[in-house]
């Protein structure tokens, strides 16, 4: 089982460090990161592996949206099965 | 696999364009809740209900968080209550629709559907009873949504009815005149209702459906209106096409969510009802899709072929993405849920008759609109007959949600607040139909309802 990370914003010091950091709180691995900066814009995808999380999926969800909310990110994790269901036929 | 085109787009289609599921519904039959005794049998309705939907609503939050999509009402159908009402003669029906808004408070959804009625061939034990209690039920209640089908394609339309729903439609709104009229609002006269409509007011559990089902409504005009916008020259076969892939889409997270709260929940998988359903929030408009194909304003000439249009593609793209199509499935035309139908009433271009056609070609029928505060209830008739014509002879929903605002007049506002929004009262056309109205009886059923 996988989630989807996306995150959002302007470019600040340590935002991958605080997504992934929540990530090994909860004991997602991080599978793949695509990152880029345009002009001052983060933007990242991150794959995750949720199979073998400590808590369940709504703890780390609200934990990412806690820190969107804090870091003033537009921060996102969905299920994978959200995307294959609706781009795969 | 995964690219970031698609992860991107699923996003922004949520964040930007609305998306989101409108409704989980679970369908409940309260046929083993019918006892002689009307305190007894509204015992056994709460205990089944609260039983049976005990976590309907947090399932429903779970599943929010899992995918990241807006589940936003999650709401309970159940048997018509008619056929309890039955067993009880002489006992006032509403204590059953006070059992029913106690089971949605306790279960914390946002609407209840069933306090229905199916009198489409004549009246049975109960149903007179029920139908005369809706004004005070809907009146003492807040959550609780009726619904009564006067017609149907295979029995013709039983016209003592469309009588009589006339007066009911006008008492309703009367009774909750210092609310404006929310009564009304919870009031659907229905031809060919369905029994797995997730959608309110119009939803029942009908008696088919087993025991405890989930169904699943979505939603998505501005999903379909911004990828529309994206072909400003196409023609109609490329626009066909564009709506049908978009419909895909919706659709199967609207399965994706359904398999899984039936899933969780540990009840049987109903229907996804693959709707375009507008609210008044900015870019969610269904009107708006109608427009973004190149028509001035909705209700000019040509909305009705357009809506036709994408009636049809909506359910053809809809039905490859799921196995469990079912409901109402195309597209809803209420107005004052609609900011597009709503400037479109404001500036004149939509009329009350022009929505009439268009209720030839759409999911359903005359939605949420708001009608003059002294309009007579032969009138109101007349409309619903009208609209259950339609519908016999064409062999789909029709159904007519009108509220009567009382002591406002065309032009005045009537606002609701939240989903069902604000809306202008329409002009109606003067001339009586009392005469036809009171005649009572019965309109046959079409020829082709001879099929066998």
């Amino acid at each position: 089982m996988r989630a989807v990370i996306t995150v959002i914003g302007k470019d600040t010091v340590g935002i991958l460090h605080k997504v992934s950091g929540i990530c090994a709180a909860h004991q997602a691995n991080v599978i793949e990161v695509t990152q880029s900066v345009m002009q001052d814009m983060f933007a990242m995808i991150m794959m995750v592996d949720i199979s073998q999380l400590n808590s369940d999926f709504s703890a780390l969800s609200d934990k990412l949206a806690e820190l969107g909310k804090t870091e003033k990110l537009d921060i996102h994790c969905m299920h994978e099965d959200i995307f294959n269901s609706m781009h795969e036929i | 696999m995964l690219n970031t085109f698609n992860i991107l787009e699923t996003i922004r289609m949520i964040q930007e364009e609305c998306l989101d599921i409108r409704t989980i519904t679970m369908g409940i039959s309260l046929l083993d809740c019918i006892d002689p005794d009307i305190d007894k049998a509204c015992q056994k309705v709460y205990d089944k209900i609260t039983a049976r939907a005990e976590h309907l609503v947090s399932t429903g939050e779970q599943i929010e968080k899992e995918y990241g999509i807006p589940i936003v009402n999650k709401r309970i159908s159940v048997t018509p209550i008619a056929m309890l009402a039955a067993a009880c003669p002489d006992q006032n029906p509403v204590k059953f629709a006070k059992a029913l808004q106690k089971a949605a408070d306790t279960c914390g959804v946002n609407f209840l559907g069933g306090y229905s009625a199916l009198v489409h061939k004549g009246f049975s034990a109960g149903d007179l009873a029920l139908i005369h209690s809706i004004p005070e039920a809907l009146a003492v209640t807040s959550n609780v949504c009726s619904s009564v089908n006067v017609g149907s394609t295979r029995s013709g339309i039983n016209m003592d009815a469309v009588a009589l729903m006339g007066k009911i439609v006008r008492e309703t709104a009367e009774k909750t005149a210092d609310q404006n009229c929310i009564g009304a609002a919870k009031l659907v006269v229905f031809c060919n209702a369905v029994e797995d409509n997730p959608f309110m007011a119009g939803a029942f559990h009908g008696i088919g459906e087993p025991d405890c089902e989930i169904h699943v409504g979505v939603s998505g005009p501005g999903v379909v209106r911004a990828a529309i916008s994206k072909y400003p020259d196409a023609s109609i076969n490329e626009l066909a096409d564009v709506i049908k892939k978009t419909a895909f889409k919706i659709t199967r997270m609207g399965q994706l969510v359904g398999a899984r709260a039936s899933g969780m929940l540990q009840v049987p998988f109903g229907i996804v009802d693959l709707s375009l359903a507008p609210t008044p929030a900015i870019g969610d408009s269904v009107a708006h899709i109608l427009e973004g194909m190149g028509l001035e304003y909705c209700g000019t000439h040509g909305t009705t072929a357009a809506l036709a249009l994408l009636n049809d593609a909506v359910k053809k793209g809809g039905v490859m993405a799921s196995s469990n199509v079912g409901g109402l499935s195309g597209a809803f035309i209420p107005v004052s849920e609609d900011a597009g139908m709503i400037d479109a009433a404001l500036n004149g271009t939509l009329c009350l008759e022009k929505l009439e056609a268009m209720t030839a070609v759409c999911s359903v029928g005359l939605d949420m609109i708001a009608v003059p505060g002294d309009i007579e209830a032969s009138t109101i008739s007349g409309i619903i007959a009208d609209e259950a014509a339609i519908g016999m002879v064409n062999n789909k929903t029709t159904a007519v949600r009108l509220i009567p605002a009382i002591g406002k007049r065309e032009g005045d506002m009537l606002e609701f607040g939240g989903l069902l929004g604000s809306g202008p009262v329409m002009s109606i056309n003067r001339r009586s139909c009392e005469k036809f109205i009171a005649r009572g009886g019965h309109i046959p059923a079409p020829m082709h309802s001879i099929k066998n």
